[in-house]
């Protein structure tokens, strides 16, 4: 099955070409290329303070990069500059939605009124920008009758439905997880950036989480995730991108990236010039 | 039993004995300057000051035994009446309101309907001016004040510190407006709103990229400028002189309440003359005006704009994950909040027949701000609720001579309200920390509607 939507549709969905980041004087990301493919799930690892989450920030929007260029490309064709997008219009008209390594969900509202935020631009404009809907014309309750069957379909996906109209900061943490990944399928995204979804989820936590991506990719939104936590990371994703010092150390299948000795150096924390060993070791080995 | 508990006592007393001493030092501390010694002119017009030993001492007394009464009895009733209902296991949670509970809101506006006849009823004619206008009129330009203000601070999240401008705005819009080119109430009503709101874009544009104390501090500036301006452009404003003679509301254009007029509301109807019809149809004004207000606000809550503003405060970088333009977010909750603000300053306007900047000091913005800290935010019953509290409380002092006898003759009450008001909002944050009403009430839901609690919603950043 997962083989069958790989092969139907492989295609760019996101190009990263040569994106540098940097902060004052450090470098935080350094020239990195790399490409999302449509209805793949393409895992960002590395170290703690490898640029993950710098990544992350550039192609949603919240960090504008120093150099470099990230292009998406929607399902009919429109491509968008992303980094030349304001982190808004990224969600609203390039269909790129985000979670939050630390939640963000609205902690007051309750788990409905979070998912219906969600859909603020499809219901802004249903509502002819609050002054149609104010009126109560039909056409506006139709389109909150369709916002809340949407909530309500991702409510049952993330298993939240019995907790609909509790506020969002009263749930357990790994369902407020799937709640911030529900809120974010809300926006009707191509593209789900998740920062460690799986953090902190105890293994039936984590079980769940990985059925819910599964169910994601099999509506066709491709994911981008960054990751931990290697097993979940092996288990769900097709594409594994590899970054230590905000550079790309391996690109590949999850198989192809377990075994490349810079990946094995970078985690297990071998001296630099064992690095250099290990690596002429196994090219030298290949050739 | 009865021994350890009477050895408690001993301890409660002498606790309450050393507290008690120590309340009247920080009271004769904190009064010696403020009640102790009083400044006055003289017959030369020179400053002088008397001391007042005998006031001083008596709110030491006051401030001592108070202390020593809520520390030896009331505390441990409290805590027996506790201890008691732990015991007895039962919890005080029942889903039965009572009937007034039910129906607060109806009963609410009902009163408020039949409140002028009550007045002119009970009091009569000369003593309802006083219910009408000073009670009924006054507290609800701060409720509507409030309610517009509720919109930025308790929906959106952003302190606003110079909400007085806007309400400047409106009030200067009307008498200027009317002045010069001699337009209807009717008419400029809208109009101040809209101004004001327009103001309130201009102000927010720049100001709005800025977060938190920032923000507070800038919109702060604004209200300053704003009363600066119309101090010194002399020209338009005359300045600190005020603009007097502002025409009164007509009924809408059928009856005027000018005496002079032909088509005067009193001789229409046969009436013998007095002013409480015009306060009476001002209080209805301001009553719709506040309706209105209510009524946008419940309105726009459930509009996706309404939600955008709510979930802004509970966290913007989420919102701007959602796709959602937090800069025009916020200025719509700028501009529709400057709006109401205009409403009633231009009310205001026309119910004084005289405006000047110094009504429009940062002290109202503060008062404003409070009435919706205390109510708690974003909920409007609780809004109301604190207006009453807060300025008809201030209305009430004027009306205690009786705490002359306790204080002496030449004490006046109405020159404590700031302290009272200070004293009464301690109390209240310390009791309930979130506003009389803390909770919120959810916009939509799928099973049953049940109040967020105030734990979860957060103030906003700004």
């Amino acid at each position: 099955m997962a083989l069958e939507t790989i092969t139907m549709t492989n295609n760019t969905l996101l190009k990263v070409e040569h994106l540098s980041m940097k902060f004052g004087g450090l470098m935080a990301i350094n020239d990195l290329t790399f490409e999302a493919r449509r209805g793949e799930i393409t895992a960002l690892i590395g170290p703690n303070g490898a640029g993950k989450t710098t990544v992350f920030n550039c192609i949603t929007g919240f960090y504008r990069p120093t150099m470099g260029m990230i292009t998406l490309q929607r399902r009919d064709g429109r491509e968008f500059l992303l980094e030349r997008l304001r982190d808004f219009e990224i969600t609203k008209l390039a269909g790129v939605a985000r979670t939050f390594q630390n939640i963000r969900l609205f902690s007051g509202l309750t788990v409905l009124e979070n998912l219906l935020v969600a859909q603020h631009n499809a219901l802004m404009k249903a509502s002819g920008y609050t002054i149609l809907g104010l009126l109560g014309l039909p056409a506006y309750r139709k389109a909150v009758d369709v916002s809340i069957e949407k909530a309500k379909y991702w409510l049952d996906k993330a298993d939240l439905t019995d907790r609909a109209d509790d506020p969002a900061g009263d749930l357990p943490y790994g369902a407020q997880r799937r709640l911030e990944i529900a809120r974010a399928m809300c926006t009707g995204p191509e593209l789900l950036c998740l920062d460690e979804p799986a953090a902190g989820l105890n293994p039936r936590e984590s079980a769940a989480l990985n059925t819910l991506l599964h169910s994601i990719r099999d509506e066709g939104v491709s994911i981008l995730l960054i990751e931990h936590d290697m097993s979940v990371v092996m288990e769900i994703s097709d594409h594994v991108v590899v970054l230590e010092y905000g550079q790309k150390i391996s690109d590949g299948t999850p198989d192809h990236v377990k075994n490349d000795p810079r990946v094995i150096a970078a985690y297990l924390g071998v001296e630099d010039d064992e690095v250099e060993e290990v690596i002429s070791e196994v090219e030298g080995g290949r050739l | 039993m009865s021994n350890p508990s009477e050895t408690g006592n001993a301890g409660t007393m002498g606790q309450a004995l050393k507290e008690a001493l120590f309340a009247g030092v920080i009271a004769f501390g904190m009064f010696l300057l403020f009640v102790g010694i009083e400044t006055y002119q003289d017959i030369n017009n020179a400053l002088v000051w008397r001391t007042r030993w005998g006031l001083l001492a008596i709110f030491v007394i006051v401030a001592a035994v108070g202390r020593f009464v809520t520390v030896a009895f009331i505390k441990p009733h409290i805590d027996r009446r506790k201890l008691n209902k732990a015991k007895s296991g039962v919890l005080e949670i029942s889903d039965k309101k009572s009937f007034f509970h039910k129906h607060f809101l109806k009963i609410a506006l009902v009163l408020l309907l039949i409140y002028p006849f009550l007045s002119l009823m009970i009091v009569g004619k000369q003593g309802s001016l006083k219910y009408v206008d000073n009670f009924g009129i006054q507290i609800l330009i701060y409720v509507m004040l409030a309610w517009g203000l509720n919109i930025v601070v308790g929906l959106a999240g952003l302190l606003d510190l110079g909400y007085v401008a806007f309400y400047a705005v409106g009030a200067y819009s009307y008498a200027l407006l009317s002045s010069y080119f001699g337009f209807s109430f009717w008419l400029l009503l809208p109009m101040s709103g809209i101004l004001a709101a327009l103001w309130g874009i201009i102000l927010g544009f720049p100001v709005l990229r800025l977060r938190g104390d920032y923000l507070a501090i800038v919109t702060l500036a604004f209200g300053e400028i704003i009363r600066l301006v119309l101090i010194n452009w002399t020209d338009v404003t005359k300045g600190t002189f005020g603009i007097s003679g502002i025409a009164k509301a007509s009924f809408f254009g059928i009856w005027s309440f000018d005496t002079g007029a032909t088509n005067n509301f009193v001789k229409a109807w046969g009436l013998s003359a007095s002013s409480v019809y015009y306060k009476i149809f001002l209080f209805y004004i301001i009553l719709a005006l506040c309706m209105l207000t209510a009524y946008v606000t419940i309105r726009l809550r459930r509009m996706p704009i309404g939600r955008a503003w709510e979930a802004l405060r509970e966290d913007e970088i989420a919102c701007r994950s959602l796709g959602i333009n937090t800069v025009t977010t916020k200025l719509t909750a700028f501009a529709i909040g400057a709006m109401f603000g205009g409403f009633a300053g231009s009310f205001f306007a026309t119910r004084q027949g005289f405006v000047s900047p110094e009504s429009f000091v940062f002290l109202e913005s503060a008062v404003i701000l409070a009435i919706v800290v205390l109510g708690g935010m974003g909920s409007l019953t609780g809004i109301a609720i604190a207006a009453i509290v807060m300025v008809g409380g201030t209305e009430v002092l004027r009306e205690m001579s009786f705490l002359k006898v306790v204080f002496g003759p030449d004490f006046t009450p109405e020159l404590y309200r700031m302290l009272l008001f200070g004293l009464a909002m301690i109390i209240v944050m310390l009791f309930k920390p979130r506003g009389f009403v803390g909770s919120r009430e959810p916009t939509a839901f799928l099973k049953e509607r049940r109040a967020v609690s105030g734990s979860f919603t957060k103030e906003g950043h700004g």
